[in-house]
């Protein structure tokens, strides 16, 4: 049994409003997913949840502000039952409306593997396979059940560790962190041993464009509203397009241009490294539908769904460590991309218009950008255009 | 030195044993003298130890146990026959409130050292008042051991290492098992009655059983290895207290268990081992627990309905393999 509390977003929560439930009572969740939408006072924030299980009851109805720490809901925790014996609990979970379900689970778990962990009930698998599954580290929800009544046993587990130890990379499940480190590693010192970077940096004014954000909020509702890095994204990609040759790849000893821009999000993961898939067709969505996919690809990004395309797309990467309070970043280009564009966190400055002066929202934006391809004046061109699209934020 | 002997001779050579080494000793119940006790285990004992020491008693279950019990807390060392479980409720006021808790109500200022010897199970067309398996009725009472012997050697050493101790103890003899033959090593010390014993080693599946059940569980162990699937089998040997440890050890090897009980199922003493492995080994688990145990009927007369209410050796064996089948 495991309690669900309202988590300390910052050390400055106090509260916190449920705005919405992502799950419904008698789901299966893992470790990870989004259970919660939670509004605080500096942004509405998915929760995730740190347990597995299944979702027994909800103690918070949307649209309730609770202090932090308050039992929002009850989790049933994988290996730790309720109910005496595991072969007895209930397909169904209480609450909800009951499907027609023959007596016995027929072998037909075996025919839907991996939608079955969000079915509503539990799955079948008995407690040692349960417990060797959270071991390895392989997620139940993966495995056909061949025991009685479509259990998954402990020998289904065996198999299955087998399988992956019979892959060519074992360690990606068993130590993606680790492995994760590996990729990262090589690659970013190929970049600094073979990339002749350059960096350039600027201070942009970003009331306009937070102005602009906060009408257009108003008119969204709180699921389809915009958050100011999507208008950054935007801003490179036209940039883009009137410094083209940011836009390519180096192989081989020549750069080639890209024609479609597709700029490659960085998203940090819980637990350490990052990945930075693609956000497709960057230069051509509307704010409103890269604020959709934006969110879409971060969360899945952290659930590790990402597609294939995405990770193999990205044209130009922009990272950004405002939300860790980072002013300036300078970042080391992912080869065979060109360009790194940087962004820190808006902050207040002193800012002079005019003769005046006056306290303006400003960002930092930075490229780092390889030698081989373009030069100074270039960049400089290019962050002169970020800089441009961000003042005429509506055309975004 | 090894005898082979059977399980009514072997309790005898114990009784015997006993009787010739501490004159504390003596017997008592229903036709255990003239008539050398309904299973003949007492035969020969009243003329060689005589009427002193081998007593017929009235049939009040209750008196001759409650004798029993006024017998120990004097300083003797009695053992007391119940013909059969069935009528030893005549005496369970005299084994709950008095065996069981004198030496508690006492503030431990007298204990009572009595072994009570009672015939149990079905398989003898003895109907419905002679046939049950009530021991684990027993085992639910804390002051009281209950043992439960299923081969020779243990028929007659755990009789002598009952008389060792200083508490109330229960032997349940099935009394399928007195033509069993077996060997017993007369000379050798008193057995360890605190554990249970692994009568097979297998890693597939454990089979728990205890007393009577024991041959059908071992037939069954023989039959699945044909089948490829090794069984441990575990003579719980004792009920109370229970040796809990060696079921678990096994489990987390075999991950799997049938627990095979005389007894009515419902509150059977199977019950009980089950609710235990799910407290303690719950994570070892990869099938639930089975049971096969009595159909839940009064023990029929007629031999082919005694038969299907009994547990059988086929029923073992389903239960094992469903445990173990892959489906799908």
């Amino acid at each position: 049994m495991a309690e669900f509390l309202m988590p300390q977003l910052g050390a400055d929560m106090t509260a916190g409003k449920l705005l919405r439930w992502r799950k419904n009572i008698g789901d299966r969740i893992l470790r990870g997913d989004i259970i919660a939408d939670v509004e605080t006072d500096k942004a509405d924030i998915e929760i995730e949840v740190f347990t597995s299980g299944v979702i027994e009851r909800f103690l918070v109805q949307p649209g309730e502000k609770v202090p932090v720490g308050t039992l929002l809901a009850i989790i049933q925790e994988d290996g730790k039952p309720a109910v005496a014996e595991p072969g007895h609990i209930p397909l169904v979970a209480p609450g909800l409306p009951q499907p027609v379900t023959p007596t016995l689970l027929p072998p037909v778990i075996a025919a839907r593997p991996p939608l079955m962990e969000r079915r509503p009930g539990r799955q079948r698998i008995s407690p040692a396979a349960r417990t060797l599954a959270a071991n390895l580290g392989i997620d139940p929800g993966s495995l056909a059940g061949t025991g009685p009544e479509g259990r998954v046993t402990l020998e289904d587990v065996q198999r299955a560790e087998q399988a992956n130890a019979a892959k060519p990379m074992p360690e990606l499940v068993l130590d993606r962190q680790a492995r994760m480190r590996q990729v990262i590693a090589a690659a970013m010192a190929r970049s600094k041993r073979e990339i002749p970077h350059y960096y350039l940096s600027t201070t942009i004014d970003m009331s306009r464009a937070m102005t602009w954000l906060t009408q257009e909020n108003l008119k969204r509702s709180v699921e389809d509203r915009l958050v100011y890095g999507v208008l950054l994204l935007k801003a490179v990609a036209l940039a883009l397009h009137e410094v083209p040759e940011l836009n390519s790849v180096w192989i081989d000893g020549k750069a080639t241009q890209n024609s479609d821009v597709h700029v490659g999000v960085a998203v940090s993961l819980r637990g350490g490294g990052l990945v930075a898939p693609a956000l497709h067709h960057t230069d051509r969505l509307s704010p409103g539908e890269l604020m959709k996919n934006f969110r879409d690809l971060i969360q899945r990004a952290r659930a590790g769904s990402l597609r294939s395309s995405e990770l193999s797309d990205p044209t130009v990467t922009v990272t950004s460590l405002g939300e860790q309070g980072v002013e300036t970043v300078f970042g080391i280009i992912y080869p065979p991309q060109v360009a790194l564009v940087g962004f820190g966190r808006v902050v207040e400055r002193p800012w002079s218009v005019a003769g005046q002066i006056v306290s303006r929202p400003v960002i930092v934006a930075t490229l780092s950008a390889d030698h081989r391809v373009s030069d100074g004046h270039r960049g400089g061109l290019f962050l002169a255009a970020v800089d441009r699209k961000l003042q005429e934020p509506e055309s975004l | 030195m090894l005898t082979q002997m059977t399980y009514r001779e072997a309790v005898r050579a114990a009784l015997r044993q006993a009787l010739r080494s501490d004159p504390r000793v003596f017997l008592m119940g229903e036709d255990v003298g003239r008539y050398g006790g309904a299973f003949a285990v007492s035969h020969g004992l009243l003329a060689e130890f005589g009427p002193e020491r081998i007593r017929d008693t009235p049939l009040s279950e209750s008196v001759f146990v409650g004798a029993g019990i006024g017998a120990a807390l004097g300083g003797a060392r009695p053992i007391v026959e119940i013909m059969t479980v069935n009528f030893s409720m005549l005496a369970m006021d005299q084994i709950l409130n008095n065996a069981a808790t004198l030496r508690h109500m006492s503030g431990g200022q007298f204990n009572v050292p009595l072994v009570v010897r009672v015939a149990t199970g079905g398989g003898r067309q003895m109907a419905a008042q002679h046939s049950h398996s009530l021991e684990g009725w027993y085992a639910h009472i804390p002051g009281i051991q209950v043992l439960t012997p299923a081969t020779v050697a243990d028929a007659y050493g755990m009789l002598l290492a009952a008389l060792r101790e200083p508490d109330p103890v229960f032997i349940f003899e099935h009394a399928t098992l007195y033509p069993l033959e077996g060997e017993v090593d007369e000379t050798a010390e008193p057995v360890e009655i605190r554990r249970a014993a692994v009568r097979r080693s297998g890693s597939d599946v454990t089979l728990v059983t205890y007393g009577g059940t024991l041959g059908k569980t071992m037939q069954a162990a023989d039959l699945l290895a044909q089948d490829g699937i090794e069984a441990d089998v575990i003579d719980l040997r004792t009920l109370r207290p229970l040796d809990r440890s060696t079921i678990l050890d096994s489990i987390s090897k075999t991950h799997r268990a049938v627990l095979v009980d005389e007894a009515w199922r419902t509150g059977s003493f199977a019950a009980e081992i089950s609710a235990q492995i799910m407290e303690n080994a719950f994570d070892d688990l990869d099938a639930p627990v089975a049971r096969v145990c009595s159909a839940e009927v009064p023990m029929p007369y007629a031999k082919h309905l005694e038969t299907a209410a009994l547990p059988k050796v086929e029923e073992i064996v389903s239960a094992a393999q469903e445990l173990i089948s892959r489906h799908g």
